[in-house]
């Protein structure tokens, strides 16, 4: 098998800065006060995932998840230390997709495709199933900063998928759907999947990530924490712990309404 | 869907054609010309949504120089009597205008053309000069109906264009083109950083208006000693006016009028000289934009 995704001692560095205008700066270096700080958002990880592997990325919130999705896809550079891949990447970050706010549902399916690598024929070709795999009826006309927030996770989704890609990204993608959607997007997934793409599933559903996923990576605070059988990242995270009465996961994602 | 069940293991192969490679794209300005598809479509969007929501649309592109055109032909020439030293004072000024508008778009949509567009440059792994680069592209759009406009007007007063004039003005557009797109490169990264540098780059633009011969004509310029003369010419957008007004306005004076007409020697090789600089900063541009633009995505 082909290595797909070969992460080599990335890390990324934020610098966060306490105030924004000049007259906030100077008044805090006269007090002798710290203007700017810096933190590691992924710090010195590494990993390989073969080409073809469902991997589920876990962690808490602010622990990295995005900022490491975002270097593989390509959006953020690393820092420090490598991210390679090979083939085609498509999927989501953070949710929704990049689409334009002032752009119609139409017209971001195909700026949206040929930033992910369409020509536009294949995405003329691919349009109908985009758009009934969406099902956003005659919002297709409307610009997509009229979009519910469901309607523009929908839209997006629909589009990544349709994408011929080596490596799909999912972050939190299915967090704002519907529960027929989210079945459909399962599904789709799973198809996915099963056609031998590189699957990388951000979910916080320690059920779905069981379901989708044969191996699991957790990062905590920046740093790799578990790398390893999907089971035990969930019993490392003690997601498979409900706060009260033993039970299993699926009842426990489903109390929290995150059954995907 | 099988609930509760562990992960299938049956996953077909996929055999993926290609190298391990960084997922970012970091060939600059080539990238985008290779992706010229996504190019036209970024274009195509920019070209709507600038007049977008308003009832005249396109027709502002006209407006606008044409407003300009009026003040400037008005307060300049018939207020400040412009027009008694400088024949064809008209075609002066809109000689001019056409090179010097079409560079300060681009300079300033440029420069505000990531942060516009920030919902894509979050979340999505495209090269980001592409942005600037289209700035250019509708700038450069608006430029062809002007143009048009000033030849219909010349040609009905029996001008005939010439080889070298055509290659002069194609110099002069080359000229704002390339610098434009190179100051967009630079100062789109520093807007990004700190938004002062969208205003800032209003009163330079304040400033290349003034700096060029296009109010007043070069004439004015000669009589002056020659360090501040070859400075004043040292200014891209300066050869670039003179070599639109050498094709446009120097023909069109009235062979009495000729007299009056004062242009610098050497403007071809001076044109040339003007956008080899021209090129030397879009390339310093490049760099500078490939230094910062790791820092785009969280600083925007």
């Amino acid at each position: 098998m082909a290595t797909s995704i070969k992460v080599e001692h990335a890390t990324k560095v934020f610098t966060l800065r306490y105030h924004k205008t000049f007259k906030q700066v100077t008044v805090a270096k006269l007090r002798g006060q710290k203007v700017s700080d810096t933190f590691h958002a992924v710090d010195d990880v590494s990993f390989e995932i073969e080409q073809g592997e469902s991997i589920g990325l876990m962690g808490l919130n602010g622990s990295g998840k995005s900022t490491l999705l975002k270097m593989i896809n390509g959006t953020m550079r690393p820092d420090a230390g490598t991210v390679l891949t090979r083939g085609r990447i498509a999927g989501l970050i953070a949710t929704g997709a990049g689409f334009h706010p002032q752009l119609t549902g139409k017209e971001n399916i195909f700026l949206n495709a040929a930033i992910l690598g369409m020509s536009e024929k294949e995405t003329a070709r691919k349009f109908d199933d985009i758009v009934e795999f969406a099902d956003i009826g005659r919002f297709l006309d409307t610009p997509v900063g009229n979009y519910s927030s469901g309607m523009y996770s929908r839209l997006g989704f629909s589009v990544a998928v349709h994408v011929d890609s080596d490596i799909f990204l999912a972050d939190e993608v299915l967090a704002v759907g519907d529960k027929p959607f989210k079945k459909k997007c399962m599904a789709k997934m799973q198809e996915i999947r099963r056609s031998g793409v590189t699957l990388v599933y951000v979910s916080h559903a320690a059920a779905s990530v069981q379901r989708m996923c044969d191996r699991v990576i957790v990062l905590e605070k920046g740093k790799l924490g578990f790398d390893g059988p999907t089971d035990e990242g969930i019993r490392y995270l003690h997601y498979d712990e409900p706060d009260d009465e033993p039970g299993s996961l699926d009842q426990a994602d489903a109390e929290l309404g995150a059954d995907v | 869907m099988t609930e509760g069940l562990p992960a299938s293991t049956e996953t077909g192969v996929r055999h993926v054609e290609g190298d391990l490679l960084p997922p970012s794209s970091n060939q600059g300005l080539l990238e985008v010309f290779r992706r010229r598809y996504l190019l036209r479509l970024l274009v195509k969007r920019e070209i709507s949504a600038r007049y977008e929501g308003s009832f005249l649309g396109l027709l502002w592109s006209y407006i606008n120089p044409a407003s300009q055109f009026f003040i400037y032909w008005f307060v300049m020439g018939k207020i400040m009597r412009l027009h008694d030293s400088i024949p064809n004072f008209a075609i002066h000024i809109f000689s001019a205008i056409i090179v010097v508008h079409f560079f300060t778009e681009t300079f300033g949509a440029g420069t505000r053309s990531i942060v516009r567009n920030k919902s894509l440059v979050v979340k999505m792994a495209m090269p980001r000069e592409m942005f600037p680069v289209a700035a250019m592209l509708v700038s450069l759009y608006h430029v062809l109906p002007q143009l048009l406009i000033l030849v219909i007007v010349l040609l009905s007063t029996g001008w005939v264009p010439t080889v070298t004039g055509v290659a002069a003005m194609l110099l002069a557009l080359a000229i704002a083109m390339t610098l434009g797109t190179a100051l967009a490169l630079l100062f789109s990264t520093a807007n990004v950083f700190f938004r002062d540098f969208g205003s800032f780059v209003g009163i330079l633009t304040n400033y290349v208006r003034f700096g060029v011969p296009m109010l007043y004509s070069f004439s004015f310029i000669d009589p002056m000693a020659t360090w501040v003369k070859e400075l004043y010419l040292a200014n891209p957008i300066a050869s670039a006016v003179l070599l639109m007004q050498e094709t446009f306005w120097v023909p069109a004076v009235d062979a009495a009028d000729q007299a009056l007409v004062v242009m610098p020697d050497h403007l071809l090789s001076r044109g040339l000289i003007a956008l080899g600089v021209s090129v030397v900063v879009l390339v310093i541009g490049q760099l500078v934009f490939s230094k910062f633009e790791n820092k785009i995505p969280e600083r925007i």
